[in-house]
């Protein structure tokens, strides 16, 4: 059922980081960041070619990923929205922001729009306390949050 | 107030560039590195008096000094850039701003250490950062600050970036080590004696992204140069974090031995919104509390803090006004611990859900006065046998939010 297969480029990632550690072993991570990157999220079947390439289970995988919060073990949003909900950030006013999100939406933290183009996740301190509200947008930051600047965001997109 | 070692290129364009790095004295300290012998490096970090500024604040040439001189294994220095310390966002300025100054202070203490290999180990979440870093990386490699030949010389060096997946228990070295080892990020349960930690079975050093960019300026200019600034335990200078009510948030690099007021009015700006201060976190999330009348003798140096009944930790000040709820903020940090204890042992795993859900309880205007006694012996249980000392200061923190703002809770706890 074993499906799943790097993409060459990943493959020759792969191959080169293997030079770079001790054991195979520590590829587990960079590895199921480039499933990640490749497909989305997680999939059994790419956690059992994972297990094929490192020598171990796929339940072994399994427990690793899913340790890990920032591993998604099932497909999420096109646009994943991860807003600071820790104390720097609350104390700047995030629980105004995460609400306006939820109702520009129409969907509450913890839930993907039936469309499946947005996701919306509370995440803990992001590091960027010095700049609350903070949330991460795929794969960047926006720092200093405010409600015309999540309408500015959010409108291009909807 | 403000004195730049680590953060003085931080300001000019393009500093994360190799060019403009090295046009402003980046890697100048690799010519004198190698005319000392590794032993006269550590030595050299030992008179500075170093002090790690990942939290603990351990002397870090001694740490060094625990790499045995024989063993079978390769040494490797493992920087932490988990960064995950709620309040504390000072290594990404390092990494976003001056890369180069961390290969360089990379290349410094493996040197020192015997290492051929370090790793970065990156939180997930700073994708950026990752991204600025590994550019920094492949310059080096490059034009040969990394590599067979560093600069020329008799001495190899690798260094490899490691992401993260967002975990804060992997901030902790050991279960930072596991999950290097592409495990679960599991603090691992250390014997008494003091020893090296260990990257498959290789001695290994862990220090900070901001511990290791010290160096270079130790190197480059002696011992007496660093400790001319700070105090006598507290050498040097530490890059603070100001963030929460404050008017003028952002890192700041100071000198230890600074007074905390005057930190607040002069770079601060004072409490936002021109509202009165009721309490400081003093250095991330784990620090005990200081209520705003605590802080008037509060220098910020390991000494003064720990005299106060806090500590530095990581420098990361968060600032909470006269407006603001002490139970409910706890209950904001207690959420995080909830969520972050990684469940080994029984008393943290409990310990962080009971305090959590009694906060919840009494903030829904449900709470009784015996909850108030609940949360101290949650305390206590936290305080019992665990692997590492998440648990214990979890504890430690509960206890000063517990008695330092007793009048809050019990008006929310009534008969
Ligand atoms: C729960 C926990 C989380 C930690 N998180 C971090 C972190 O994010 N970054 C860091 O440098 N040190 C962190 N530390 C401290 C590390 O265990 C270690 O002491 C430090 O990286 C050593 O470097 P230093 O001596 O240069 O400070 C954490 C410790 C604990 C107990
Ligand atoms: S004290 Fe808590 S975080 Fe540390 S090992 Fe035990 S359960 Fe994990
Ligand atoms: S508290 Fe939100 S980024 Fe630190």
């Amino acid at each position: 059922m074993s499906e799943f297969k790097f993409s060459e480029e990943n493959e020759k990632k792969f191959q080169e980081l293997l030079k770079r550690y001790p054991d195979r072993a520590s590829l587990s991570l960079p590895s199921l960041w480039m499933i990640q990157y490749q497909e989305g999220w997680i999939s059994e079947e790419a956690m059992v070619f994972l297990a094929d390439k490192l020598g171990t289970s796929p339940m072994d995988i399994q427990g690793i990923a899913s340790f890990y919060t920032m591993f998604n073990l099932e497909p999420i949003g096109k646009y994943h929205i991860q807003v600071c909900k820790t104390l720097s950030c609350k104390l700047c006013g995030s629980e105004k922001i995460k609400s306006h999100i939820e109702n520009k939406l129409g969907v509450k933290f913890g839930e993907t729009t039936k469309d499946m183009k947005f996701t919306l996740t509370e995440v803990e301190c992001l590091g960027s306390c010095g700049t609350a509200p903070a949330m991460s947008f795929n794969d960047d930051y926006v720092e200093n949050l405010t409600v015309e600047k999540i309408d500015e965001l959010l409108d291009t997109l909807k | 107030m403000i004195v730049k070692i680590v953060s003085k290129n931080f300001d000019i364009e393009n500093s994360h560039k190799l060019e403009v790095a090295v046009k402003n004295g980046r890697y100048s300290s690799l010519n004198k590195l190698f005319t000392m012998t590794p032993e006269e490096v550590t030595k050299e970090v030992i008179a500075s008096g170093l002090r790690g500024k990942g939290g603990g604040g351990a002397a870090t040439g001694n740490k060094w000094q625990l790499i045995p001189d024989e063993h079978e294994k390769p040494t490797y220095l493992v920087i932490n850039a988990d960064e995950s310390e709620p309040g504390t966002f000072k290594d990404r300025q390092i990494m976003e701003y001056d890369p180069h100054l961390l290969i360089e202070g990379i290349i410094n203490s493996s040197y020192a250490i015997g290492a051929h290999h370090a790793y970065i180990y990156i939180r997930g979440e700073y994708v950026f950062w990752a991204k600025r870093m590994q550019e920094a990386i492949d310059e080096a490699y490059e034009v040969g600050y990394l590599g067979e030949k560093i600069a020329g010389h008799d001495y190899a060096l690798d260094l490899t970036l490691h992401r993260g997946a967002g975990a804060y228990i992997c901030g902790e070295k050991s279960a930072l080590l596991e999950s290097l080892e592409g495990k679960r990020g599991h603090p691992r349960l250390k014997p008494q004696q003091k020893e090296p930690e260990w990257f498959f079975g290789g001695p290994t050093v862990v220090n900070n992204v901001e511990t290791i960019a010290s160096v270079p300026y130790i190197i480059n200019e002696g011992f007496e140069a660093y400790r001319a600034h700070g105090t006598d335990c507290s050498p040097g200078t530490m890059l603070f974090g100001l963030s929460g009510h404050i008017k003028n948030p952002g890192v700041y690099e100071l000198p230890f031995g600074v007074s905390m007021t005057e930190v607040i009015e002069k770079i601060g700006g004072g409490v936002k919104d021109g509202k009165k201060l009721k309490a400081v976190i003093p250095g991330g999330s784990s620090c005990a509390i200081l209520r705003a009348d605590e802080i008037n003798d509060i220098t910020l140096d390991y000494e003064s803090l720990q005299e106060h009944g806090s500590s530095l930790g990581t420098g990361g000040m968060i600032f909470i006004d006269e407006d603001t709820s002490i139970p409910e903020s706890m209950k904001n940090l207690f959420e995080f611990y909830h969520h972050e204890s990684c469940g080994q042992c029984t008393p943290c795993r409990e310990g962080c859900g009971w305090v959590d859900k009694i906060l919840g309880k009494i903030l829904k205007g449900k709470g009784s006065l015996k909850d108030y006694d609940t949360m101290l012996d949650a305390c206590e249980m936290l305080n019992g046998k665990t692997i590492c000392v998440f648990a214990p200061s979890v504890a430690y923190i509960a206890d000063s939010y517990l008695a330092k703002f007793k009048n809050e809770f019990d008006v929310l706890c009534k008969e």
